[in-house]
């Protein structure tokens, strides 16, 4: 048993006023859905009790729990209250769930990105789980005049077991709240100064398979998405912005088009005034759009249609193949100071027996989140209600603050379950946008955006290209490692992870190019290109070295951990962690030496503190891959959830496979040429891997995230393997940009 | 504008509308009934697909003066309490990540498995290759189609 001091977020347990009553809370759960089933109101308690921030305990037992971070698919909403059930100790099947307001006095870090709301999240959690059982056992002890350590619990029941008496969770939860109740002494329990942790070995809740709580609220279609909100007198608005990177808004001429049916107003906003204060999640706003506002979602797209902007030159114009030059001048120039160098390339190269060189590039890509981008806003003289998708609620409020000029506590930003985040709403300027139409019209508003303003307006992964070159001597050992990578808006390379300190020479370089097409944050920022790049060239230095793959890389991570090269402090991963889930997969796919079948390709990569390692297998039908089975061993510590882990693994691989495959977003004249689906290739159901086999490693070590870890190395395996079956190598994504659209 | 009676989920329902306004519109803005849901507007993404009779359709495409006579079925109406085959199998094998378009799925393969009892591989596929997951839970969506095409043919 760990005992922890409740140092950490310890205002958390002891203030919990913020969090009484349901008039805060989103009202999409169960509770508060329009039809509850005899059941669930049979289920309900007559009061409840508000135990700490995280959780409050009804009379008949039942618990609720708030899960604190924004829902986009990667499942919190069931894992982060899991395991602060597990330290209640209560069974899963007594407990509801609830999306927690935004509320930074009581919660940490309410944000959905990097894949780290369980690794954040996880000590927090416990100790909420932890802190309220220990006052459950207080009031007993009280209740009972029995010593508190001779409390034990199980299950949402407490146990005296020298006296033979018992209490579930419910009949102590007032006392424990400190509620004073007519028939009840009152008892003043005080939140602990510390609490003891569970022994991993006797997690109940915690490494089993559970459901997503909000299921059956999913395939019966309940309104849980921003796009689903209906408020009384609300108004629909829509936008349009900049056709062109590059361009800015003129003039208009609203005409006809305000006398359209159902169109209410037409008008240029200023999004974002001069001289207001933005955070980061405003990169990608435009200053001033046009709005159209309307009774009707269908209404407002006619006006949309029909309305006549002129729109001026702002700043350069630019064009994909400006974009694939400029990258390649600033690839072949010379870097004025290196991000990491150890020993000396140069001279390692040219005595090395065998030099392999290549460079890889990937195009722009669209978040393409199904839900559109959308936001729901009432602005009203003194107070700010808006409620919609957005991963950075606490941004968007200080925003508001300077846009709207108003105090931070009369802005209220709720958060719904999202359609998809992929780190495109990350970037909340449509809060911004849907605020300052609100705030125009005096009315409550929902701006929606079409898939073609969602996909044209900018916010893309950026494009990329990569240079790699590798030096072996006689013996097939690898002597020396030059990369260089380059990014629109961003530099691309993490010089500290693998390969550097497994290599005597070394010399990481990084530049960016700057671009008006607005680029942010792609599930598994940079490295959802550099693993497939470098994990290629891994492959092609392999066979250079006439090594089997996965032996050649064991031997790199092998010299990492036995002796590490420079300054070991930096490397930015941990190599046995590394290895393992490479000789795990190694293992699980039956790999023979130099993976020997046709079409096999392996790759491993390390981001958003978890380690992947994967083996695909597949033919090549018309240049297509098919894509047979992916074996996929990872190490992210603790799984909360193993059926919802495994989910977040496929939907990478899935993920990974398609966008390396098919999908990119060019440009000519500034102007975005793919702006639906028609246009932009995604992959289907019938491209999806046959088969998915996820392995965990089991060490017991704390929980790292797991949205994004499993997407960057499997564009590795499949170019790997694609070179297997077709003898080529792949360098240019997407790998297949010649086929038609199915739909 | 112009006004419909509609057959929807077994009621009757009068709207007011354009007669060109898409029944995805018509359900979402008009009767409230926003399980359909929106994602291309163009039929390449099948969100908003709702059955039409017994045929799955998109619905960003079928007009509202187009509709007539035939019975609508939208998500809310596929089931009284949410235990259709499709929708209990697409709960047991916990399919939906952030569940967008899961809709959509879920009324697609319950027209493929009224019209195909006991589809193969190929034919789910198929018919579910119009569906965009961007989640990527295809591999669970086909599980979940199986599972509720052997449950109701058990």
């Amino acid at each position: 048993m760990t005992h922890i001091k409740t140092k950490i977020g310890r205002r958390s347990f002891i203030r919990t006023s913020a969090l009484a009553g349901g008039g805060m809370i989103i009202g999409f759960n169960w509770l508060a859905s329009c039809k509850m089933t005899p059941e669930e109101v049979d289920r309900l308690p007559k009061e409840w009790f508000d135990i700490n921030g995280f959780l409050k305990i009804g009379d008949n037992g039942l618990v609720t729990i708030m899960s604190p971070n924004p829902e986009i698919g990667q499942n919190v909403k069931t894992a982060m209250p899991m395991i602060v059930a597990e330290e209640l100790d209560v069974a899963w099947k007594d407990v509801v769930v609830e999306q927690a307001p935004l509320n930074l006095a009581v919660f940490e870090r309410q944000l959905a990105g990097g894949s780290q709301s369980i690794r954040h999240g996880w000590e927090g959690l416990r100790m909420a789980g932890a802190t309220a059982r220990k006052m459950l056992r207080q009031a007993a002890a009280k209740a009972w005049g029995v010593p508190e350590e001779e409390i034990t619990t199980a299950d949402g029941v407490l146990y005296h077991k020298a006296s033979n008496k018992s209490a579930g969770y419910g009949e102590m939860a007032s006392a424990a709240a400190g509620v004073d109740l007519p028939d009840k002494v009152p008892t003043k329990i005080e939140a602990p100064e510390e609490v003891a942790l569970k022994d991993i070995k006797d997690f109940k809740i915690i490494g089993t398979d559970q459901k997503n709580v909000d299921g059956p609220q999913i395939v019966t279609g309940k309104p849980l998405f921003g796009l689903d909100i209906h408020e009384e007198g609300m108004l629909t608005a829509m936008i349009i912005h900049p056709p062109a990177f590059g361009m800015k808004f003129k003039a208009m001429d609203a005409g006809s088009v305000k006398s359209m049916p159902g169109i209410k107003d037409v008008f240029p906003v200023e999004v974002y005034p001069e001289g207001v204060e933005k955070q980061w999640s405003d990169s990608s706003g435009v200053p001033q759009v046009v709005a159209i506002v309307g009774e009707s979602t269908w209404q407002c797209m006619q006006a949309k249609k029909a309305l006549k902007v002129e729109w001026e030159e702002d700043s350069t114009i630019e064009d994909s193949a400006y974009h694939d030059k400029a990258l390649t001048e600033l690839l072949d120039s010379r870097t004025e100071e290196a991000a990491r160098k150890d020993g000396d390339v140069e001279k390692a190269f040219a005595k090395a027996a065998k030099v392999v060189e290549s460079t890889y590039s990937a195009p722009f890509l669209a978040h393409n989140t199904m839900e559109p981008m959308n936001f729901y806003a009432h602005i009203t003289s003194d107070k700010a209600k808006l409620k919609g998708p957005v991963q950075t609620p606490e941004f968007l409020e200080k925003t508001l603050v300077s846009v709207l000029d108003m105090p931070l506590e009369n802005i209220d930003v709720m958060m719904t379950r999202m359609g998809g985040g992929f780190g495109r709403r990350l970037y909340g300027h449509f809060g911004v946008e849907a605020a300052v139409i609100s705030k125009k019209m005096k009315a409550p508003i929902k701006l929606v955006y079409t898939r073609e303003d969602d996909m044209t307006q900018g916010t893309y992964r950026p494009a990329y290209k990569i240079r790699y070159k590798a030096g072996l001597d006689e013996n097939g050992q690898l002597i020396a490692w030059h990369v260089k990578g380059v990014g629109t808006n961003d530099d691309l390379v993490f010089e500290n992870r693998f390969p550097a300190g497994a290599v005597d020479n070394y010399l990481a370089e990084k530049q960016s190019l700057e671009s008006n097409v607005t680029t942010g944050a792609w599930r598994a920022p940079r490295s959802n290109f550099i693993a497939g790049a470098e994990q290629s060239f891994m492959d092609e230095v392999a066979e250079a070295a006439g090594k089997d793959p996965i032996e050649f890389r064991l031997q790199l991570f092998e010299r990492a951990i036995k002796d590490p090269v420079g300054d070991a402090e930096k490397n930015d991963y941990d190599p046995e962690r590394y290895a393992g889930v490479l000789k795990l997969v190694r293992e699980k796919s039956g790999w023979t030496n130099g993976g020997s079948n046709e079409g096999r390709g392996v790759s491993a990569y390390y981001c958003h503190n978890s380690y992947v390692a994967q083996v695909l297998d597949l033919v090549m039908e018309d240049d297509v891959p098919k894509v047979g089975k992916v074996w996929c061993a990872v190490d992210c510590g603790i799984v909360i959830n193993p059926l919802s882990a495994r989910n977040q693994v496929e939907g990478g691989i899935v993920d990974g496979i398609g966008h390396a495959t098919f999908s990119q977003m060019t440009f000519k004249d500034g102007i975005p040429e793919q702006d639906n689906f028609d246009t932009y290739r995604l992959i289907r159901n019938s491209e999806a891997p046959k088969e998915i086999e996820t392995f965990f490693v089991d060490n017991g070590i704390d929980p790292t995230g797991l949205g994004e870890p499993a997407l960057p190395p499997i564009v590795g395996a499949l170019a790997n393997a694609m070179y297997k079956a077709t003898g080529q190598r792949y360098y240019q994504q997407p790998f297949v940009s010649k086929r038609p659209v199915i739909g | 504008m112009a006004k419909f009676s509609l057959k929807v989920n077994g009621k009757t329902q009068e709207v007011d509308v354009d007669p060109n306004t898409p029944m995805l519109w018509v359900l979402r803005d008009h009767l409230k009934l926003v399980g359909t849901k929106y994602g291309c507007g163009i039929a390449q993404c099948g969100s908003c697909t709702v059955h039409l009779g017994d045929t799955a359709v998109r619905s960003c495409q079928l007009t509202v003066s187009s509709v007539g006579e035939q019975p609508i079925t939208t998500i809310e109406g596929l089931s009284e309490n949410g235990d259709h085959p499709v929708q209990k199998a697409w709960l047991e094998v916990d399919v939906p990540q952030c569940g967008y378009c899961q809709a959509g799925q879920i009324m697609t393969a319950s027209a493929l498995l009224k019209r195909t009892a006991s589809p193969s591989d190929a034919e789910i596929e198929s018919a579910m290759n119009g569906n965009i997951c961007r989640c990527g839970t295809y591999l669970r969506i086909k599980k979940a189609v199986r599972l509720a095409a052997e449950s109701a043919n058990a």
